[in-house]
């Protein structure tokens, strides 16, 4: 057994974390300024922090992420970070030119109370920053909330450096993406095409996490969100937030700043999550919702109906990020499913209350936790006490699933064992068709693989 | 090196070539930076090594490959071995980022056995633990850990924030060991990821903790077994100890403990009573084999054994040091049985790889090691440098006595260390370590420019920028680094060979290693992707034929 000394019995956990379904604010925020174009993220303190951040993205998407360090010594621990980071912004618009560097703050710096205005202002005054560069920032110390909170930081400070309200507001939508694949991304952007909307999304990493091999190294992708843009939130007429825990203080921001008032729906992962996408897109847009869209929809009924039988009553264990496991869990819900145990590091009230709502009538034997000690060590004692059918989470779930033997789903961050997800998407209707799919296969593949053997089926 | 007639023009031309690098890359810098990173790039003298800068502070804004000593003292040294509880103190990224992402694969010997490989432990500081203090929470989650898994040892690390706030990790584990009892070993390292400039640090903290919390705590010896020795410096990267292992036992060496791939506590407690130890990641354990030589009277050797012609040396050495002759012979009879299958697999390959060109740049022994890999297959490494490395790993030890002890490397503890009372028992007598050094050298390592080729081109704590630019200039066949480079240099259509992870490859280690190191080069350089970067209406004779009339 790999994960040979977890067992059901559950002690009262107040201090350790085992195997967490989570990570630290940084990497978040680095993961969220590559989806500005021209943009390098930099991690203000020890070096080793960025080295991991880069490593985590790197091993998930296998693509190049490219980020800096101010490479702390025990000397600015003690005196502070200022001259490291004044001279890190000199160093790195002499040598990789950016049109703009993305500081995020780090546990260590944080600790310090390094002051980043102060910091970035003195550099401006010295004239390290050129003419038409930018230098903004987001704090993300570690030891609050989790990567999801360094991803809405950081988008949080897309608003605050960028978005400018002129005189005239725009027929436009801002889509503020939450943590997502860049798949996921192009596909909600497809159906604003497809319906004819014109928007703006940010943080945008289509043609950045998924660019194509051409022999020529680009420092920074064709892809992302461009500062024109960006300002340009300021003047569109609506912001839809896609996955409140990583875009409602975003939104929420650019409403107070340039007056853009907003609607924060789930991530449309999953039928009903596309549906209020796209009735609230159609609305705010003023658009109707063309046949083609209608028609993807009923393609999705389709496979579900075809094969309503295989999902009917299975238990479910998954865990991730608040704003991928409730749309999840109310997909896996229209798929007649149980999601019996669910698990986010992530703390939240939101998560709690939508999972109680979801759940109350359909399961009310379902567990769900989150925040401190919410971890996959936690969700793997509920399935020794009783089973599950699947299992559905990011790479570290497949120690689990062997051990248990369960069919999983790959999901969330990282999958770094697995390739495609950068290619298929789980947002919009397609996405909820290729996930049905993906879950179905699972299934039957366990089936063909234990039956007994006369109950092999030809066609099923 | 590889033998001359095998080496291209090209190589030759770009030997010649290369010094120009250097002036041509720091022009990009601002000038302070520029000064600075010029004094790392050498061009290589195997007979006269020049003096290159390493083992300094990167330049703050320079995109480094390198990591943090917590990564050094965790992730490297600690992390291999199965049976200990590895509590991180700290918010939650440092111990998420080092669970399972370094490879060091371990076979617990029965299903009961310990194993906390598999698992990631953290105290997640919060916020409150920052401002008030996080030791209680910490006492707290040694306890938790106690009663969850009853393990032998718990080790925890320090992060940066724990330095800052003044928790300290030592006395925590000194009173939660008193408060536990039952024999239980708990230790802490104040590896925060700031203290030193690169991993490198981190070893030596690490190093510093085996010696005085695990090393010596087991006087037995077990079995009857003649050739005792320890090997330092493998930490079973894709099953390379595995490998390592199967040769030994082959050769009826009895390997005590590997520091500390596929290894457990009781290894590194039983370690003195060895006879031998070998050396092989120079940088990261030379403090263990010093420690232990001085201590105990355990005489140290380097050893390579990545590529089988120097796995053969290695094997060598050993039997060379205890000079009986059924060793010599069983020895001499595995390499022959061993290398005949390896110049197999090998004879096929070496035409499709002979007179290419690679690049190593990654940690802190591996560029050095694997060259020899590429040697075997005819290919030329015309740039190679280290993350972390420290001028004697360039220039060879002798230099040691030479370099400055920064403010970065003063703040690293150096134990006084002296014989044992008791234990202390030289392996040989001075004569016959003058005789055998004749053959082998002790206590010496002489570096990766000792190896490479004059001419060549030598980078420490190479820069993304520089790396870029190599890569543009000189377009090796097959370009060695890590995981952050991996992507970046693929885009550019080189092959990267990743040997940190080797691509979930592996073992690369000894004879069987060396195969599937030949084959999974075969491949890379050999992959038809290469050729496909360009649709074929984006070639020039396309558009004539298509335009032209």
């Amino acid at each position: 057994m790999l994960l040979r000394h977890t067992t059901a019995k559950e002690i009262e956990r107040k201090a350790l974390t085992i195997n967490p379904a989570k990570t630290c604010q940084p990497v978040g925020a680095m993961y969220a300024a590559l989806g500005l174009h021209g943009c390098l993220p930099h991690s203000h303190g020890s070096q080793g922090c960025c080295s991991y951040h880069r490593s985590a993205l790197t091993r998930h998407f296998k693509e190049p992420v490219m980020a800096s360090t101010s490479s702390f010594s025990e000397g600015s621990s003690v005196f502070g970070g200022s001259s490291n980071l004044v001279s890190a912004i000199d160093t790195i618009f002499s040598v990789y030119n950016p049109d703009v560097v993305a500081v995020h703050t780090t546990c260590l710096s944080e600790t310090i109370g390094d002051d980043m205005t102060q910091i970035i202002s003195k550099a401006n005054e010295e004239g390290k920053i050129p003419e038409g560069k930018r230098v903004i920032y987001c704090n993300t110390p570690s030891y609050v909330g989790t990567h999801v909170t360094g991803y809405a930081n950081q988008v949080t400070s897309f608003v605050k450096s960028f978005s400018t309200a002129t005189p005239k507001k725009k027929n436009v939508v801002n889509l503020v993406a939450g943590w997502m694949e860049p798949s996921d991304m192009r596909e909600i952007k497809r159906i604003a095409s497809v319906m004819e909307a014109r928007t703006i999304m940010f943080p945008d990493m289509t043609g950045v996490f998924d660019a194509p091999l051409t022999g020529t190294f680009k420092m920074y992708p064709d892809g992302g969100t461009t500062i024109p843009d960006m300002i340009a939130t300021g003047d569109s007429k609506f912001t839809i937030g896609l996955g409140p825990y990583c875009t409602e203080d975003a939104c929420v921001k650019l409403e107070n700043k340039c007056k853009v008032k907003f609607e924060v729906l789930e991530i449309p992962i999953g039928l009903k999550a596309t549906d209020r996408y796209i009735t609230a897109l159609s609305r705010h847009a003023n658009l109707p919702v063309p046949d083609a869209l209608t028609e993807e929809r009923g393609k999705l009924i389709d496979l579900i109906a075809d094969n309503s039988k295989y999902f009917w009553g299975k238990r479910v264990a998954l865990f991730g990020d608040p704003d991928t496991l409730i749309p999840l869990t109310e997909f896996l819900l229209t798929l007649d499913m149980k999601p019996v145990y669910i698990v986010t590091g992530t703390p939240g009230k939101h998560f709690d209350e939508a999972m109680k709502d979801l759940l109350k009538d359909k399961v009310p034997e379902a567990k769900f936790k989150s925040g401190e000690c919410a971890d996959t060590f936690q969700l793997h004692q509920w399935i020794k006490q009783e089973g599950v059918d699947m299992l559905i989470g990011n790479t570290y779930g497949k120690y689990i699933a062997r051990d248990e033997d369960i069919p999983f789903i790959r999901l969330g961050f990282p999958v770094v064992d697995r390739a495609g997800n950068n290619f298929f998407p789980t947002t919009g209707y397609v996405g909820a068709t290729n996930l049905a799919i993906k879950i179905l296969t699972a299934i039957l593949d366990h089936i063909d693989r234990t039956c007994p053997e006369e109950k092999v089926e030809f066609q099923m | 090196m590889v033998n001359e007639n095998d080496k291209t023009k090209d190589a030759e031309k770009l030997l010649q070539s290369l010094h120009e690098f250097r002036d041509e890359v720091v022009a990009k810098y601002p000038k302070k930076v520029g000064r600075k990173r010029a004094k790392s790039i050498v061009v290589s003298d195997d007979e006269n090594p020049p003096v290159i800068q390493a083992n300094v502070r990167t330049i703050p804004g320079i995109i480094t490959q390198r990591g943090c000593t917590y990564a050094g003292c965790k992730g490297v040294v600690l992390g291999p071995t199965r049976d200990i509880v590895n509590i991180v103190h700290g918010p939650i990224g440092c111990s998420f980022y080092a669970w399972l992402t370094r490879r060091n694969q371990t076979r617990p010997e029965t299903e009961l056995e310990e194993n906390f490989i598999p698992y990631a432990f953290s105290t997640d500081m919060q916020d409150k633990n920052i401002v008030f203090g996080g030791e209680e929470k910490l006492s707290q989650a040694i306890r938790e850990a106690y009663e969850l898994f009853h393990p032998k040892a718990i080790a925890v690390f320090s992060t940066c924030p724990v330095g800052l706030i003044g928790d300290d990790v030592h006395r925590v584990s000194r009173h939660m060991k008193e408060e536990i009892g039952n024999g239980i070993n708990i230790f802490g390292f104040s590896c925060e990821g700031y203290r030193g400039v690169s991993q490198s640090a981190g070893h030596h903290i690490a190093n510093n903790g085996l010696f005085k919390h695990l090393i010596g705590r087991d006087d037995e010896i077990r079995g009857s077994a003649k050739y005792r020795v320890n090997l330092l410096g493998e930490y079973n990267i894709g099953g390379d100890a595995f490998e390592l292992e199967r040769i030994f036992d082959k050769c009826g060496i009895h390997l005590i403990a590997t520091f500390s791939g596929n290894t457990t506590v009781n290894q590194f407690e039983n370690a003195h009573t060895a006879d031998l130890n070998m050396v092989m990641c120079h940088r990261s354990i030379n403090y263990v084999a010093e420690m232990m030589e001085t201590a105990f009277g355990i005489p140290w050797i380097k050893v390579q054994p990545i590529g089988a012609n120097s796995t053969a040396k290695m094997l060598r050495k050993i039997a060379k040091y205890f000079g009986e002759q059924e060793l010599i012979d069983k020895v001499e009879a595995v390499i022959a049985e061993e290398m005949a299958e390896v110049e197999a697999v090998r004879e096929k390959i070496y035409p499709k790889t002979k007179g290419k060109l690679s690049m190593l740049f990654v940690g802190g022994s591996r560029a050095h090691h694997y060259q020899d890999l590429f040697e075997e297959l005819g290919m030329t490494t015309i740039a190679a440098g280290y993350e972390f490395g420290h001028r004697d790993d360039y220039e060879g030890r002798s230099v040691i006595p030479t370099i400055q002890i920064d403010a970065d490397s003063r703040s690293i503890e150096e134990l006084t260390v002296t014989a044992d009372p008791t234990r202390y028992n030289p392996r040989k007598t001075e004569e016959e370590l003058a005789e055998l050094s004749k053959d082998m050298e002790f206590t010496e390592y002489k570096g990766i420019m000792n190896q490479m080729e004059k001419g060549a081109l030598v980078i420490d704590d190479m820069s993304h920028y520089e790396m870029d630019k190599l890569i543009e200039k000189f377009r090796p066949d097959v370009f060695c680094a890590g995981i952050k480079e991996k992507f970046c240099v693929q885009k550019m259509g080189v092959p990267l060979k990743q040997l940190h992870n080797y691509d979930v490859g592996g073992p690369y280690a000894g004879f069987k290693g060396a195969i599937n190191f030949y084959k999974d080069i075969e491949q890379m350089v050999g992959a038809s992707v290469w050729k496909e970067l360009k649709a074929p209406w984006e070639s020039e004779a396309y558009i004539e034929a298509e335009f032209a009339c």
